[in-house]
């Protein structure tokens, strides 16, 4: 029996009848929602959900939203949500999907992701951290970077070396590492911004139990491409009214400055407002396939075509503020929980903005996996492909 | 701002079964009938469109009433089929008037009283296929754009004046022709063999332009006033909108056809498209793609809807026209050589693109237009 909105509806009510969200502690509330199967619905029975649709979520959200119920911070914990537990699901044992996954969305526990390496950013494949079997543990070795989120974070999801002498693909093992386990060592990376959003991980002889990889040992490629589809998927994931995000910031703007309008800047500006509203209507579609259950490559265009326009965009807001525009908020390092875009100034949009072609997949490895995945193109020649790892150069 | 504030309803961007069915039974016809060495062959004869296979493709198929409300013999179908049969025939670049004949003169007609005896005569058939019709309008007319004034109503009622580059004209029976009487504006219908009409050379071979020259042409008026106005405003816009989709389709054809092109063409031991450069290249078009057919599928059914349509029309032009441009140019230079003659169809394609991008008024004026519906003003 397929679970309808209909009966999601009757759930919730239900739900909120006997936990009222304005006496209901909130940890309380969290965790019985969970248990409610009301957390993310497509989740089985057990794990948060009820194997519902995946478009039956969003009525779900808002009807707890309108009761005043506490949120989840979706955004403080992405990485949990989007990356690290689509992940548990697919190839945790039983034990793991019951000891990580309720936590991890009741933000009790939140997650980082312990992926790209200073030598391996976009080829992840040539990651150098290294894991090594010791009874019923694994220690591991390695540096980390770009890791948004690990100075807040109680797990996260890591791939490792574990066997070095076959092709890079190969000898990788995933692993769930404890953040607070000795020889993890969190070092702010301070960025373009003057913030320091994101981190280098030392790991130094690291103890990791067995218990803690998450599918089996050499399979850590196929776990983590499982990671990195998911964190695609949630790129440009949610809908925007008309004008929502940046480009109603600088239409405002332009509405409210008349003295900073020049004919060059408007008809940029109403181009931007046309890709904006394309975009809009492009991530709308991609939703309603999903939705009916026929999801598109269009992810990656979406991220490729997105990043583009925020760039655009925040370069055209600081030209026509003119003089503002040669001014900056505040350069003081600051360790942020998230990124937020709406909520400094032009010139930090305009920096952050440069992130967006290079974080979760740089345009040029998505315009390969748009022309290999989705066009049938031929790859490059592949030099390393059948080279052990340990002598490829580098 | 009042256009900004207005709640929108959930449009529907995906294609429905119907309408896939219907997609399928052109793209046969199509793939059937309008060959590259067909088009090319005929481009340059005396009857550059196909009429037989317009016949198939309006009266058999029925797809010149889909617009057409049932009780008038049409299909009762709305812009959102329509805009799936112009993607096909943009795919094609389909040397028929369907875009002169069932969108712009049809939605002309549909804009007057149904009860109005020309079109209780005329619509039907229209609708049926076994007339061919044709708006006197230039094909850059913009949505938007003043109500002609060269086309004048005499006292006894003929009309004389002069019309440029209207689509479609030269093999139209039906011209409707927006003229200005001593009572205002109308909309009148004129028989094809009443009026002189020119097909001039045009850009795109597989869509002509004619002069329509009218001296004391009998004319039947079958709506006047501010309903003529919104009718034949109501027609640039569909056909504006609609354009979009036949955008997207040409866009396809660029993308799909480079792409086997270049999987197939070996230069330095390797297939052309195993280069990063050009791989990247495709996939922009790609990405391009993807807006287009979102925008272009949002205006069909904004149309539709009737919701949002000066807004989603005038996105749809200034969005989709430079991409199914661009897309056809990438084509071209990716062919290499071969994009350059006159035997391969890239260049069909990019004639069609073109003179598209002229249609109904070019980016730049739409992007003009929207200006002012969403309050950037100068």
């Amino acid at each position: 029996m397929t679970v309808t909105a209909e009966d999601l509806r009757g759930q919730v009510e239900r739900f909120l009848a006997a936990h009222d969200p304005k006496t209901t502690d909130r940890l309380e509330f969290l965790r019985a929602r969970f248990d409610a199967g009301l957390a993310w619905v497509l989740f089985p029975e057990g794990l948060g959900g009820q194997g519902a649709p995946r478009a039956l979520q969003p009525g779900v959200d808002a009807a707890f939203a309108a009761a005043g119920a506490p949120d989840n911070d979706p955004r403080r914990i992405g990485i949990g949500l989007g990356m690290a537990a689509p992940t548990i699901l697919a190839f945790g044992t039983p034990e793991q999907r019951q000891r990580y996954l309720r936590p991890l969305w009741t933000g009790e526990e939140v997650w980082c992701q312990l992926f790209s390496e200073p030598g391996a950013g976009s080829d992840l494949a040539a990651l150098a951290t290294r894991a090594v079997r010791d009874g019923d543990d694994w220690v591991v070795t390695g540096q980390k970077v770009w890791t948004s989120g690990a100075h807040n974070a109680q797990w996260a999801i890591l791939v490792t070396r574990t066997d070095p002498d076959v092709p890079k693909h190969q000898g990788m093992t995933y692993f769930l590492c404890d953040m607070t386990a000795p020889g993890v060592e969190v070092r702010p990376l301070r960025q373009i911004t003057g913030e320091a959003e994101f981190n280098e991980v030392f790991l130094t002889g690291v103890r990791i139990p067995d218990s803690q990889r998450l599918g089996a040992v050499g399979e850590g490629w196929k776990v983590a491409q499982t990671t990195l589809m998911n964190e695609r998927v949630a790129i440009g994931g949610n809908a925007v009214p008309r004008e929502g995000g940046l480009i109603g910031l600088v239409a405002k703007t332009w509405r409210d400055r008349p003295e900073l309008r020049t004919p060059e800047l408007r008809d940029r500006l109403v181009q931007h407002w046309v890709e904006s509203e394309a975009l809009r209507l492009a991530g709308s579609r991609l939703r309603q396939q999903l939705a009916v259950g026929a999801p598109g490559p269009e992810g990656s265009a979406m991220k490729v075509a997105f990043s583009e326009l925020n760039q655009k965009l925040t370069g055209l807001e600081i030209e026509l503020l003119g003089e503002e525009g040669l001014r900056y908020d505040d350069w003081t390092e600051r360790r942020p929980e998230k990124v937020d875009f709406l909520g400094r100034e032009a010139g930090y949009r305009y920096l952050r903005a440069k992130g967006n072609s290079i974080e979760g997949g740089t345009s040029e490895v998505l315009r390969n996996i748009i022309a290999e995945r989705v066009l049938g193109l031929p790859s490059e020649p592949r030099v390393d492909k059948d080279v052990a790892w340990k002598d490829l150069p580098r | 701002m009042s256009e900004l504030a207005r709640e929108l309803p959930t449009p529907d961007l995906l294609y429905s079964e119907v309408e896939e069915d219907l997609r399928s039974s052109v793209r046969d016809l199509l793939t059937d009938r309008v060959t590259p060495a067909a088009l090319l062959a005929r481009a340059e004869t005396a009857e550059p469109y196909d009429l037989k296979l317009w016949k198939t493709l309006a009266a058999d198929l029925g797809t010149a009433g889909l617009m057409v409300p049932e009780e008038l013999g049409g299909h009762g179908a709305t812009t959102r089929e329509a805009a799936v049969v112009l993607e096909e025939l943009g795919r094609s670049v389909a040397p028929v008037p369907f875009l002169g004949s069932a969108v712009l003169a049809t939605t002309a007609l549909l804009g007057a009283d149904s009860a109005d005896p020309v079109i209780a005569e005329l619509l039907p058939r229209l609708a049926g296929g076994e007339l061919t019709g044709a708006l006197a309008v230039p094909l850059s007319t913009a949505p938007g754009a003043e109500f002609p004034a060269t086309v004048t109503v005499n006292a006894d009622g003929t009309l004389s004046g002069r019309v440029g580059t209207v689509a479609d004209a030269s093999v139209a029976e039906l011209l409707v022709v927006p003229a200005t009487g001593p009572d205002g504006p109308g909309l009148y219908a004129v028989e094809a063999t009443a009026a002189t009409v020119t097909e001039l050379v045009s850009l795109d071979l597989t869509r002509r332009v004619a002069d329509v020259v009218l001296e004391n042409a009998p004319a039947r008026r079958f709506t006047s006033g501010e309903q003529a106005v919104a009718a034949l405003d109501n027609a640039l816009t569909t056909a504006a909108g609609l354009l979009a989709s036949e955008q997207t389709g040409l866009t396809e054809w660029a993308l799909t056809t480079t792409v086997t092109y270049l999987k197939g063409r070996y230069q330095f031991g390797r297939p052309v498209g195993g280069f990063q450069s050009l791989k990247h290249r495709l996939a922009n078009l790609y990405t391009d793609l993807v807006n287009a057919r979102a925008t272009a599928r949002y205006a069909a059914d904004a149309l539709a809807g009737g919701f949002d349509v000066p807004i989603a029309v005038a996105v749809a032009q200034a969005r989709v026209a430079p991409i199914a441009v661009h897309a056809v140019e990438e084509a071209i230079q990716l062919h290499g050589g071969i994009g350059m003659t006159w035997e391969h169809p890239a260049h069909l394609y990019l004639k069609r693109a073109k003179s598209d991008e002229l249609a109904f008024g070019t980016p730049g004026r739409h992007r003009s237009r929207l200006a002012g519906l969403v309050d950037l003003p100068a």
